[in-house]
């Protein structure tokens, strides 16, 4: 309970902060609020199921791509249909992740990095290689993002506070998932599937739901990515993209969702705000990594537990 | 303290020379597999400014480059931050073809100058030039030198040709430039292959091109362009190369050994140019970075004298992004490259140079290297070649299906 109130408390302080920073920090921020829902969602699978996904990056891309293809080709989701956009942005991740899942979900721990690996790939091929929906490599310019009645979201600041909007939507739902009797029988798969199984769960349909939902999520931070840049190109759905969001919870501490947050923000302005004022930024970040994984395995948010789990 | 004092002390001794400041923010990849084309995209600019002690006209440079890591979102991303943060007044580089049509957006959305001195990308000078009233180009269109080398080809004898070629917008416009000439003097392309870019082991690729044809027509960047000819040769194939520019530039052509030695690529640059202006180039960069100057050098280094030739009408005052981009098309120069021109859709006219690779000495250096020696010049080509401009606007964009492969089985 203590630490969504330390939540609240910091994101409070930086939403009153924000007008007063800079433009490129602001679009930082909303930056790594998007990644924060992205890296949630990896949490809720790598955290709360125990299944590390090297895919995620792939709902992103459908979710992204989906909002590209409409706003550019049939003029949708620059309005108040942005809401649709946004719901049809976390169907299409949901079902992507409900069709990937029926191969994923029979496999475990490395068998699951790989086919989900593997089925990013997929993800990215399509993207790359169907040129006349995705643009191919040069990937979908948008023209600029929805007003919604007087409130235009070509407003950075503007856009970060709906950005943070949809952070906090998440996070309490993702929240009030995993303190669900349903999110304590994920628990319990991760800490030892047989025990659950013979107690009479059906483990396979408790991990394809938490895919599923993990997928719903992913769609959702594409949909907001794809404003956020005002471009949707391949490269967004990569392996590193995928490996980045692992990196972030892994980092901020996985179990926790807000270590999600957590990472995602050291990742991103070590890498985007340090990389404007030094050239050895790749060290700093290197650096941290390392020393994350030595001295602190449970992540950053271990720091504020007192290093118990 | 001290170098404040000093500053300050300057300042105030040369009050009215100094006084004037243009702020250019530079994109080129710093990290990943085209670090060393950015790089090579930097010192040029960078040497231009040393040479002219890091003022133009009196106005004091200040010079930012931003890793854009060769991915066109990062690219966005390090523009917005170019330009709203540190406000400046032009932005300029971005190398993939890909980068380029992501950025100039911003360009427009921003009202800001983005000087293209390297992204290729075809339509932003042509069908899609009235969407980005702040552009200007430097270099090249992707099949501006690749019309004469098709024309050439079919001149010199290649009557059937397999194409492969990096799959995104560069390597189809290259491609799609030779295949046009090729086609329209009489050659046949009779194979496409499309490797993705950053493609390094072609083995599922060789043994499928056609064995029939008379050339291989190959269009690599960055690392690829090392590969390829390597893996040809492992492979048993012989035939004579044709290839796109970045295939055999100078970038990657010093690590190249002699299985590259008669391969004939198009650029409107060559290190092993023979001119006067060209040779004393090579000699001061090479003196500087320790190695030869490629395309990536030559085109920022002439992007920052064309910049300079506009500061030094504005007496070193920023004209604004209007004037500036209309003052800069109306220059004529005479560049490293040549002779240097603007048509009125704001790219360059200029030499293109079909060049072979050589085993000699060059410049007066002592040691035998691979030089791209110039074997035919064509001079002031445009990025409409011999077309006229109305009709060839009328064709679509060259992309993977377009000009269809219609001798392809």
């Amino acid at each position: 309970m203590k630490k969504i109130f330390v939540l609240l408390g910091v994101l409070a302080v930086v939403a009153l902060l924000a007008p007063f920073a800079g433009p490129f920090v602001i679009l930082l921020l909303a930056q790594v609020l998007v990644l924060g829902i992205m890296a949630m969602s990896v949490d809720l699978l790598l955290g709360y199921t125990g299944l590390p996904s090297l895919g995620q990056a792939a709902y992103l891309g459908v979710g992204a791509y989906l909002t590209a293809i409409l706003a550019t080709k049939y003029g949708i989701g620059l309005g108040w249909d942005f809401w649709m956009v946004v719901a049809l942005g976390m169907l299409s991740g949901a079902a992507t992740a409900a069709f990937f899942g029926l191969f994923a979900i029979r496999a475990s721990g490395v068998y699951f990095l790989m086919i989900t690996l593997a089925l990013g790939m997929c993800v990215w091929g399509l993207a790359y290689r169907w040129n006349s929906l995705t643009g191919g490599d040069n990937g979908i310019n948008m023209r600029g993002r929805p007003t919604l009645g007087d409130v235009a979201f070509s407003n950075d600041l503007i856009f970060f506070y709906v950005v943070l909007g949809f952070f906090l939507a998440s996070f309490f739902a993702l929240h009030l998932l995993v303190s669900s009797p349903f999110g304590k029988s994920l628990v319990g798969i991760r800490e030892r599937e047989l025990r659950m199984r013979i107690l009479g769960y059906n483990t396979w349909l408790h991990k394809y739901i938490a895919f599923v939902v993990a997928g719903a999520f992913g769609g959702l931070a594409g949909v907001l990515w794809a404003h956020l840049n005002g471009i949707v190109s391949p490269s967004d759905v990569l392996l590193p993209a995928s490996v980045d969001a692992l990196l972030m919870v892994v980092l901020g501490g996985s179990g926790t969702l807000v270590g999600g947050l957590v990472g995602a923000t050291v990742v991103v302005f070590l890498r985007e705000y340090l990389a404007t004022l030094v050239p050895w930024w790749q060290y700093v970040l290197g650096t941290v990594y390392v020393l994350t994984i030595l001295y602190l395995p449970g992540g950053i948010m271990a720091l504020f537990k007192g290093g118990k789990a | 303290m001290k170098r404040i004092a000093l500053f300050v002390a300057g300042a105030l001794a040369f009050t009215p020379a100094v006084s004037q400041e243009l702020k250019i923010g530079f994109l080129a990849p710093m990290t990943g597999i085209f670090a060393q084309i950015g790089k090579d995209m930097e010192n040029g600019f960078q040497m231009y400014l040393d040479e002219q002690k890091g003022s133009l006209a009196g106005a004091k440079v200040t010079f930012i480059v931003e890793d854009e890591e060769g991915k066109p979102p990062v690219g966005v991303r390090k523009a917005e931050k170019l330009a709203r943060q540190d406000n400046v007044h032009m932005l300029v580089g971005g190398l993939l073809a890909s980068t380029g049509y992501a950025i100039a957006p911003v360009s427009t959305r921003l009202k800001t100058v983005y000087v293209l001195s390297i992204a290729a990308a075809d339509d932003l000078t042509q069908r899609d030039l009235n969407q980005y009233p702040y552009i200007v180009r430097t270099s090249w269109t992707s099949s501006q030198p690749h019309h004469p080398l098709g024309k050439w080809a079919c001149e010199n004898g290649y009557k059937t040709v397999v194409a492969v070629a990096a799959d995104y917008a560069f390597g189809h416009e290259v491609l799609g430039g030779f295949q046009k000439a090729f086609e329209d003097c009489g050659g046949k392309v009779i194979q496409k292959v499309w490797p993705p870019l950053g493609t390094k082991d072609f083995g599922p690729y060789i043994p499928t091109l056609n064995r029939n044809a008379d050339a291989i027509f190959s269009l690599m960047v960055g690392p690829m362009a090392l590969q390829f000819p390597k893996q040809l040769l492992e492979a048993g194939v012989k035939k004579p190369i044709i290839g796109g520019g970045t295939s055999y530039d100078e970038f990657v052509l010093p690590a190249m050994g002699d299985e590259v030695l008669g391969h004939v690529s198009a650029l409107q640059y060559s290190a092993a140019l023979d001119t006067p202006k060209n040779r004393e180039f090579v000699r001061r960069y090479r003196e500087k970075y320790g190695k030869v100057p490629s395309y990536y050098s030559e085109s920022n280094y002439t992007t920052a004298q064309m910049i300079h030739e506009v500061m030094k009408r504005t007496k070193g005052k920023w004209p604004g992004p209007e004037k500036f981009i209309s003052m800069m098309t109306e220059l004529k120069l005479d560049a490293v490259r040549g002779p240097v021109r603007f048509d009125d859709m704001r790219n360059p006219i200029q030499n293109i140079y079909i060049k072979k690779v050589e085993k000699k000495k060059m410049h007066g250096y002592e040691k035998d290297e691979l030089w791209n020696t110039v074997i035919k010049t064509y001079p002031d080509v445009g990025q409409f070649f011999t077309y006229s401009k109305a009709e060839f606007l009328k064709q679509p964009v060259y992309s993977r299906e377009f000009p269809p492969c219609k001798y392809c089985n």
